[in-house]
């Protein structure tokens, strides 16, 4: 069942068109990673579904309600961490929950759920301006949960986070998901998306460039799972015997060595380095290398995703 | 409205944990409120700076009326202090001897010259070392003599007969426009409060403006903190997130206006007035408040930006508005301008409210109420854009 759909959403700041045409769903229970760079287009796409951000186009249905026309019980169904933390630093993790709570109405015993979620229940009654980094992102998720949202919107809940919240925050995601909330996630680390994503949307300058799972994605674009190899010995040999194996494309000389191309290099090696070394050839190192989103983007847009 | 009184609760909540705004809005009043008293408090005739003695050798109906309308009147309002004494030598003494500033010596057949149609004449003998005490005496003295004939004049005249007047009436009509006149210096005739009520409510009305604007600045630290995001994410009408702050500076500001009305009667010996009336300007004055920092809040782009800003507005509406100085007094341009702030309407309101009833500060109720008005809904104008990136 499509939990959120959004369509044709654009926004433009002065001449800047920062989102323009976008498009996408995401399933009861679906993780969807939104993957750009800084300044792609993220957090105004999310804006703009959380409805925080007027549209200058475009529609966003939350399990079939309108953001336009029914903003306040859209609202109602959609959980937000903003990209940026949003806390009140004067106020304790429990009373900052507990403001949201009564915003949201959901009751008391949320409050003491979601501190227990994230790992906060006995920094409740400290206040957060005297939170490490970590628990305030925390913090910053718990909110988001509060009212057991049907679409959970996380912008980059990581971002500067140390690797223990991190780690948290997406052991989180992932059991929220497998309860069956659909979960948008934008990030500009590829390895979490590739992590936690069903599906992947890759924006660049305010367009949605391509989207599918990750596998699709590589697919899509031609690219292959290599395995570098090092040698010392008769390579032309070894180039006939490598090109025999089932899983194999292609072998070409690669430097001092051969550079396979193959379907899944992880299931292969095994039958690669035994063919090798049978042929009396010497193996002196090995590269594997799968194509990641990293790749694909880099592909897509002639861009690094971190630059 | 739940969500409005829900986000003015949260913002109390961290309000209450905020020391400066303690300082701010209730012990620098009142400290100052206090020093100001203690340092300007007498020349403003508040501690009875003048001793006069009175010696009535005429035992008339017109010396009567000076006594009892004019000097009695004087005392009453805190002016000056008065010696009843029964002969001349007694008053002299007094003087003498620096007991008294001056004394009038009221001779035997006041009534009666002024009966006859002649002159009549107070004799005023002052203290060389307070000159200005008995100027004062001696005006006093002279304008009830010079009231005493023009009314007399004027009645002469209306009346077009050699009939004389009954002096008792041309004494009680004199004294009756004398105390406002000469010992009161407020031209507009209207009742002015005690100094110490006047410096209190003078530096309250004036905190106020600082009081008031973390409700209303609070939307600029919300952007800052990121929460408006969250607000605006959430089920919450825009509306009811811009009612909440404001909601937030009136509550502050009627929180701290009580506790400074109750603390300087208690400790200042401040007389603000009927509770009733001193409520409706303190509401009235707490929205018009409001409604200048919002303003100013609604124009500025960081909550600095917009505490600097509403600092330089709230000292020049006070100052123009005549919470250190009454601006009464300049005339001019400056008097005029000065209906523009509320802080003047708020001392006027008060200053009505120790001369008349309850409904005397209506008027002034009414004028806050207006300029709350006016700057409120420009501030929600202006707000519509904070609210809707
Ligand atoms: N409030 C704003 N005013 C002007 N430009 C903005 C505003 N918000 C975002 N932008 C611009 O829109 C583009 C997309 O920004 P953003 O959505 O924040 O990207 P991301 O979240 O992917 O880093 C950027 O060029 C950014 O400078
Ligand atoms: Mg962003």
């Amino acid at each position: 069942m499509t939990v959120l759909s959004c369509s044709g959403l654009r926004r433009r700041f002065d001449d800047v068109v920062a989102v323009d045409d976008v498009s996408f769903t995401i399933a009861e229970g679906e993780t969807y990673g939104l993957l750009g760079p800084n300044g792609a287009g993220k957090t105004t796409t999310i804006s703009m579904i959380t409805g925080v951000l007027e549209r200058d186009a475009g529609e966003v249905f939350v399990d079939g309600i309108a953001m336009s026309t029914h903003a306040i019980a859209a609202k109602r169904l959609v959980g937000y961490v903003p990209q940026e933390l949003a806390l009140y630093p004067d106020l304790t993790g429990r009373e900052n929950l507990r403001f949201f709570a009564n915003l949201y109405g959901a009751g008391r015993e949320r409050v003491d759920h979601v501190l227990d979620v994230v790992g906060l229940t006995e920094r409740a009654g400290d206040l957060a301006r005297e939170y490490s980094g970590g628990m305030k992102r925390r913090l910053n998720v718990a909110i988001g949960l509060l009212h057991e949202p049907r679409l959970l919107v996380l912008d980059e809940p990581t971002a500067g986070v140390d690797p223990q919240s991190r780690n948290q925050i997406i052991e989180n995601v992932r059991e929220l998901a497998a309860q069956g909330m659909a979960i948008l996630y934008t990030t500009h680390y590829m390895e979490e998306a590739e992590r936690l994503c069903d599906r992947v949307g890759v924006i660049d300058s305010g367009h949605l460039i391509a989207e599918g799972t990750r596998r699709e994605l590589v697919e899509r674009l031609g690219e292959r799972d290599r395995i570098s190899l090092l040698l010392d010995g008769d390579l032309g040999h070894a180039t006939a015997v490598l090109g025999a194996i089932a899983n194999v494309r292609g072998v070409a000389p690669h430097g001092q060595g051969l550079e396979l191309v193959v379907d899944d290099a992880r299931e292969c090696l095994p039958a690669v380095l035994a063919a090798i070394s049978t042929n009396g050839v010497v193996v002196r190192s090995v590269e594997v290398t799968e194509p990641n989103l990293e790749t694909v983007f880099l592909h897509l847009t002639g861009k690094a995703l971190r630059e | 409205m739940r969500h409005a009184l829900l986000i003015a609760a949260r913002d109390l909540r961290e309000r209450a944990r905020d020391r400066t705004a303690y300082v701010l809005a209730i012990v620098l009043p009142l400290g100052l409120a206090g020093v100001f008293t203690l340092i300007l408090g007498n020349i403003s005739g508040d501690s009875q700076l003048f001793t006069y003695a009175v010696a009535d050798a005429d035992r008339g109906v017109v010396a009567r009326a000076f006594t009892d309308d004019v000097l009695r009147k004087a005392a009453a309002s805190g002016a000056i202090a008065l010696r009843t004494v029964s002969s001349e030598q007694e008053a002299r003494t007094l003087v003498d001897d620096g007991t008294a500033t001056a004394a009038f010596l009221l001779p035997a057949g006041l009534t009666e010259d002024v009966q006859a149609g002649r002159a009549a004449r107070i004799e005023v003998v002052g203290n060389v070392d307070a000159p200005t005490g008995t100027d004062v005496a001696r005006s006093l003295a002279q304008a009830y003599t010079d009231r005493l004939g023009a009314v007399r004049t004027a009645v002469a005249a209306t009346v077009h007969s050699g009939v004389s007047t009954p002096p008792a009436e041309l004494a009680a009509a004199a004294a009756a426009v004398l105390p406002q006149a000469v010992v009161d210096e407020d031209t507009t005739g209207r009742r002015q409060l005690d100094a110490k009520t006047q410096y209190a409510a003078g530096m309250a009305v004036f905190f106020l403006f600082f009081a008031v604007q973390p409700g209303v600045t609070g939307l600029l630290d919300e952007r800052r903190n990121g929460t408006l995001a969250r607000l605006l994410a959430a089920p919450v009408r825009r509306s009811s997130i811009l009612t909440g702050k404001l909601l937030t500076s009136v509550v502050v500001g009627v929180v701290s206006m009580t506790v400074l009305v109750v603390a300087s009667s208690l400790l200042m010996g401040a007389r603000w007035g009927h509770p009733a009336g001193v409520a409706a300007l303190v509401l009235s004055g707490v929205l018009a408040a409001t409604g200048a920092m919002a303003v100013v809040a609604a124009i500025a782009k960081t909550s600095e930006q917009a505490g600097g800003w509403q600092a330089i507005v709230a000292i020049v509406l006070g100052a123009l508005g005549g919470a250190f100085f009454p601006v009464t007094q300049a005339g001019g341009v400056l008097e005029k301008l000065s209906l523009l702030a509320p802080h003047r309407w708020f001392l006027r309101g008060l200053a009505d409210l120790a001369g008349g009833g309850v409904a005397a500060v209506l008027p002034s109720v009414a004028a806050m109420t207006a300029f709350a008005a006016v700057t409120g809904a420009i501030a929600l104008l202006l707000f519509r854009k904070v609210v809707r990136p």
